[in-house]
């Protein structure tokens, strides 16, 4: 009996070996391990043996039908991995086919500007406010210690509606509003459009953006303002760049400054793209003047601050290398597809 | 604003700097440098020659050959020149030197080097130069001859530097003033700043008193009636003058900032409007009729003639200066033709005076003239400048020999510019500047720019023509820009705030976000258009859209009304692209329409942002409607919103438009545009809009996110085909299965729609699956059953049967 067991496993495993594919291993298995295989055919016979054999027999048994299970399983796997091999084998894509085509939006390198400048003042702790672009002279002008009459006015070329009402030529009256708000301390920006009765040309646009920033707090110098707007000047443009802040004149502010950074296309050295100044003008700013917090209620000897504006298409052409203002404005679809 | 170098070291001498230097000092102490031309940057090698003798060339009628004295040597130059003579003395450049340009182009960037020549056979070792080839021009040199070699005076050395003799070793820096440093529009005012800059010593001239015996008062009588548009008027009279060229010295300063001589007369007011930055006049004293000089208001509709032969229409808010019996001048803008300078001219009235700025301003705007004088006084002068100016001209008068002055001035002075006092505070300097600087040095920062510092009172005072300095910050100022902006430290505000977009900017992230997801690109277009518009988008004569914000002085009438309908814009880019022959465009824009409350505008207009979406070339209706509802479902707007195909929209195609509300209210609207307006703005394609009105947004716009967990039992699946008049909406059916179908309807799902064959006429075909659920049981059939009986009984109320 264990000879014959021993036989039907050596020819099993024999045959196993030779099977080629899923159906004839299922053949080998149901003719050895089936009902009807010669394993259980063998195993019918066991009632002929005497009890003290029946039990060894039947671990041979039991060790036989182990071994050709596993070894069915194995080259199982080894058939169903080869014929996996095959079909991969097949499936070979050539993956240098275009890829699909998926609709894409692009932003506007204005908005690309703005949300980067949003995104390092709102770090800073800044909250982002608005105000009207139809606005009062009052807040235009007036309030910003640009009384009627000041040559400011007439430099600014601006769009009137009527006496009072204009289109306003700085978000610098958004300040105006924040502050007549009453709530200080002040930490804010303000981005938006602007208007100037500039003819459209490849550096002037009659309607553009400004972001203006004003901070408002007890004890707020000008070495603040400095250290501001030299970190936004760092994150925005690389922390290679430099920053020079150059006296000038606003009325709203007093001091004021211009700020220049470091050209970020030749380092400083001076190139075509910097006019060779090495520098390149980025914003005004400057400590709020007395007179303007007087007009909105604040007390300048307990309180001061900070404020900027910066030209937000000033910063996209440079930033995106724009040659011509009104591309930002015709909206071809070429011109946007690149940012 | 312009100075030369040699003018500004002619007040600060001990001043040696580069050109570089200079310009870099003094834009960081707030005289912000634009540019720097160095007169003499190509310029080598030039000297002073004596032409000895004249050869004919003999190959060329047109050459001749000079033998030329240069002092050291003698060279044989060929010239082709024609005003050459024996004798003459030129400025000539010798081998291995350099000029400015050559005759025909004038400059060339880096000069012209001058190598040794042959010309037709004979050699030339150097060139005699015309004015253009030593970088100028007839014009600023009116004693050059325009074609020809430079014929310098006799006086010049032979052997000498000529450019040294000419002045053009120098350079001239143009600045930037800002409008409250009117002091700085003067040679002194920017020798001043220099010096502080630099910290040497600034030597103003000093003005010796001038005059005769004889007093001004007997030649002249001035009568002011207006003191607030002229406050300040003083005149001084000069006899047997003797027309003359102005001295080298004054030419060479003149020259060096753009100025032509012209004589000694008109020179020395040249001189002085650039020295004091105070405008003169001139008038010729026996054409003063009267020998009286009245300043006051024109008549409306006057007609007067300026010095530059044009009548001109005044107004009774232009001053004007008239004599005896007519007028003579336009106050600080332009002399009349009749009291013009003649070189006859024997006695000279001076006018120093000062005008009120906005007044010259006004009115140059209005008469359409601005000239040198208006462009000063506009700034608004120093009454107390005039003085001094009228004293610096006589002074020249006399030094220069031009006449003979007249003693003492008439000056019209009723109210008294003085200068103020402020409170000397370094602390607070510091504290604003975030600065340590001790008192002592801000009072040298101070002192160094004429502002005086008064030990007892402890005050600073500021003179009259520091008109920008009147409150602490502006001392504050002071101090930091000659401390150095650069000095100052860089530190950040301490505290903190709380960062964040305000919920209308929130949404217009999440706007923008959905439209680029689906595809469209952010454009951005004028808040300003032409009234034309609404006839191109086919409005009515009494639509609202027509009542708009109109700004009185547009740059044109396309740009002349604010929009309050933003589909121009968004046409008129599509349009841009179409034309381009973009195959597609897919454009958004988030911006603002302008609806005034009344009008004519007595308040501010509703300025509402919107959404504007717009595409061509690819998508349909639908697609744009995924659009909306994806924005719509990211801001939490989930219920409620229907689509009105009845609206009024006259640029939308009539059967493929529909108003966007949202629980009823109107929030936007969307469809293809109507052909006739595509044709209008020659868009070749179908094209397809929405706009969304984001304050009506704001408000329902949620933010809450809650999980809802998912179906513990089955759904139960019903299927029903329906056979609908031609007119019904499936927004209407769906309304009704959702009404009938009770709260175990979960979804309601179109998924065909079909007309033709086997339809009756009239109709179309729907097939809809319902799916219903309940959260507690297995549905069966006996719950679903009645509903769906409900269903198709409500269905029959808009004519809709089952398809058998």
């Amino acid at each position: 009996m264990k000879e014959r067991l021993e036989a039907i496993k050596e020819q099993t495993l024999k045959a196993i070996e030779g099977s080629k594919t899923l159906e004839e291993l299922n053949d080998i298995r149901v003719s050895v391990l089936g009902k009807k295989g010669s394993v259980t055919e063998v195993l019918k016979g066991m009632k002929d043996l005497s009890s003290e054999e029946r039990p060894k027999v039947g671990q041979f048994v039991n060790e036989t039908r182990a071994k050709l299970e596993e070894a069915l399983s194995g080259r199982k796997t080894d058939i169903e991995r080869n014929l996996r091999e095959k079909r991969l084998a097949k499936e070979i894509i050539d993956v240098t086919l275009p890829a699909k085509k998926v609709k894409a939006g692009h932003p506007h390198p204005n908005s690309i500007a703005l949300k980067e400048v949003e995104r390092i003042f709102i770090g800073m702790g800044y909250e982002v406010a608005e105000g009207p672009e139809v606005e009062y002279d009052y807040y235009n002008f007036e309030a910003l210690n640009i009384p009627a009459n000041h040559p400011a006015k007439d430099e600014q070329d601006t769009f009137y509606i009527n006496n009072d009402i204009l289109l306003r030529t700085q978000t610098s009256s958004v300040q105006i509003h924040v502050m007549e708000g009453g709530h200080v301390p002040i930490r804010m920006i303000a981005p938006g459009r602007v208007f100037r009765s500039d003819e459209v040309d490849a550096t002037h646009s009659p309607c553009f953006h400004q972001i203006e920033g004003l901070v408002v707090d007890k004890g707020i110098t000008m070495s603040d303002l400095k250290g501001t707007l030299t970190a936004f000047a760092k994150e925005m443009f690389g922390e290679d760049i430099k920053t020079k802040f150059r006296p000038h004149h606003f009325p709203f502010t007093e001091p004021s400054a211009e700020m220049d950074v470091s050209c970020f296309k030749c380092g400083g050295k001076g190139c075509r793209f910097c006019k060779g100044e090495g520098w390149i003008e980025i914003l005004g700013c400057g400590m709020v003047h007395p007179h303007v917090f007087e007009m909105c209620g604040i007390d300048p000897d307990e309180y001061t601050g900070f404020a900027f504006g910066v030209g937000l298409e000033r910063i996209a052409l440079l930033k995106y290398e724009i040659d011509d203002m009104r591309l930002l404005y015709e909206n071809d679809v070429r011109f946007l597809s690149q940012f | 604003m312009k100075t030369s170098s040699s003018w500004i070291k002619a007040y600060v001498p001990d001043l040696d700097v580069s050109a570089k230097e200079y310009a870099d000092a003094m834009t960081m102490s707030g005289t912000k440098v634009e540019t720097t031309e160095i007169f003499d940057e190509t310029l080598e090698n030039i000297v002073i020659g004596k032409i000895l003798k004249i050869d004919k060339h003999p190959d060329a009628d047109k050459l001749v050959i000079c033998k030329v004295d240069v002092g050291d040597e003698e060279l044989q130059i060929v010239t082709g020149a024609q005003n050459v003579f024996e004798g003459a003395v030129v400025p000539v450049v010798k081998v291995g030197g350099r000029v400015a340009g050559n005759h025909h182009d004038g400059k060339i960037e880096g000069g012209m080097k001058i190598k040794k020549g042959k010309l037709r056979g004979v050699e030339s070792f150097g060139m005699m130069c015309s004015i253009g080839e030593l970088g100028s021009d007839s014009n600023m040199f009116p004693d050059a001859d325009e074609d020809g070699i430079y014929i310098l005076p006799e006086d010049a050395k032979v052997g000498e530097d000529a450019v040294e003799y000419l002045g053009l070793h120098d350079y001239v820096t143009e600045y930037e003033i800002t409008s409250n440093r009117v002091d700085c529009y003067s040679v002194i005012g920017i020798a001043r700043e220099a010096a502080a800059t630099f910290r040497k010593p600034f030597c103003p001239p000093a003005i010796i008193k001038t005059g005769n015996d004889e007093k001004a008062s007997d030649y002249i009588e001035v009568d002011v009636q207006d003191s607030e548009l002229c406050p300040r008027f003083t005149a001084r009279v000069v006899k047997n003058i003797k027309i003359a060229p102005s001295p080298a010295w004054m030419q060479q300063r003149l020259r060096s900032v753009g100025i032509r001589p012209i004589n000694n007369l008109v020179d020395i007011t040249n001189y002085v409007m650039e020295e004091y930055g105070q405008p003169m006049h001139a008038y010729d004293w026996d054409t003063v009729a009267g020998h009286k000089i009245i300043v006051k208001r024109a008549n409306d509709n006057e007609k007067f003639v300026t010095l530059d032969g044009k009548e001109r229409e005044l107004d009774h808010d232009m001053l004007m200066i008239c004599d005896g019996e007519k007028p003579i001048g336009i106050a600080g803008i332009m002399g009349g033709e009749n009291s013009m300078i003649t070189d006859d001219v024997k006695t000279v009235l001076f006018e120093a005076a000062c005008f009120d700025g906005t007044n010259v301003r006004l009115s140059s705007k209005r008469l359409g003239m601005r000239t040198d004088a208006s462009g000063k006084f506009e700034k608004g002068l120093d009454p107390n400048t005039a003085i001094v100016a009228v004293n610096r001209a006589c002074e020249l008068v006399e030094a220069l020999g031009a006449g003979e002055v007249v003693g003492g001035v008439v000056d019209v002075y009723p109210v008294k510019k003085e200068g103020l006092t402020i409170p000397f505070e370094p602390d607070k300097y510091n504290e604003l500047l975030g600065t340590d600087i001790s008192a002592d040095q801000m009072i040298k920062y101070f002192e160094a720019v004429d502002l005086k510092y008064d030990k007892d009172k402890n005050e600073i005072f500021v003179p009259s023509w520091r008109q920008d300095v009147k409150c602490m910050n502006d001392l504050a100022e002071e101090v930091a820009r000659f401390y150095g902006y650069d000095k100052i430290p860089e530190t950040l505000p301490g505290g903190a705030g709380e960062g964040r977009l305000s919920r209308k900017l929130r949404i217009e992230e999440i706007a923008s976000d959905t439209a680029e997801s689906f595809g469209f690109s952010h454009c951005m277009c004028y808040s300003f258009e032409s009234p034309k518009v609404f006839d191109r988008l086919l409005l009515p004569e009494d639509a609202a859209e027509r009542k708009t914000v109109e700004i009185s002085n547009p740059l044109g009438e396309d740009f002349s009304i604010m929009r309050t309908i933003p589909l121009n814009g968004m046409l008129t880019s599509l349009a841009n692209n179409y034309n381009h022959r973009n195959k597609e465009a897919y454009l958004y824009e988030i911006a603002n329409i302008y609806l005034p409350k009344a009008l004519p505008l007595t308040e501010l207009p509703d300025e509402r942002t919107q959404l504007t979406l717009g595409m061509y070339g690819g998508e349909d209706f639908f697609y744009m409607k995924a659009v909306a509802e994806r924005f719509f479902e990211k801001i939490g707007i989930k219920n409620g919103i229907t689509y009105d195909p009845s609206c009024e929209r006259p640029y939308l195609h009539p059967g493929r438009k529909a108003n966007i509300l949202i629980n009823g209210e109107l929030a936007g609207y969307i469809g293809e545009v109507h052909p006739e307006v595509l044709d209008t703005y020659e868009i070749g394609e179908r094209a397809v809009i929405c706009v969304i009105d984001l304050p009506v947004i704001v408000d329902k716009a949620s933010f809450d996110r809650k999980y809802t967990a998912f179906a513990k039992f089955p759904s139960v699946l019903r299927d029903i085909s329906l056979v609908v008049p031609a007119a019904v909406l499936n927004g209407g059916i769906e309304e009704i299965i959702v009404k009938k179908g009770g709260k175990y309807l979960e979804n309601v799902e179109l998924f065909d729609i079909y007309e033709g064959e086997q339809i009756k006429e009239g109709y179309k075909s729907m097939a809809y699956t319902l799916s219903f659920r309940a959260s507690d049981r297995t549905l069966e059939d006996a719950d679903v059953s009645p509903l769906m009986d409900k269903i198709i009984e409500g269905l029959k109320t808009l004519g809709i049967e089952l398809r058998s």
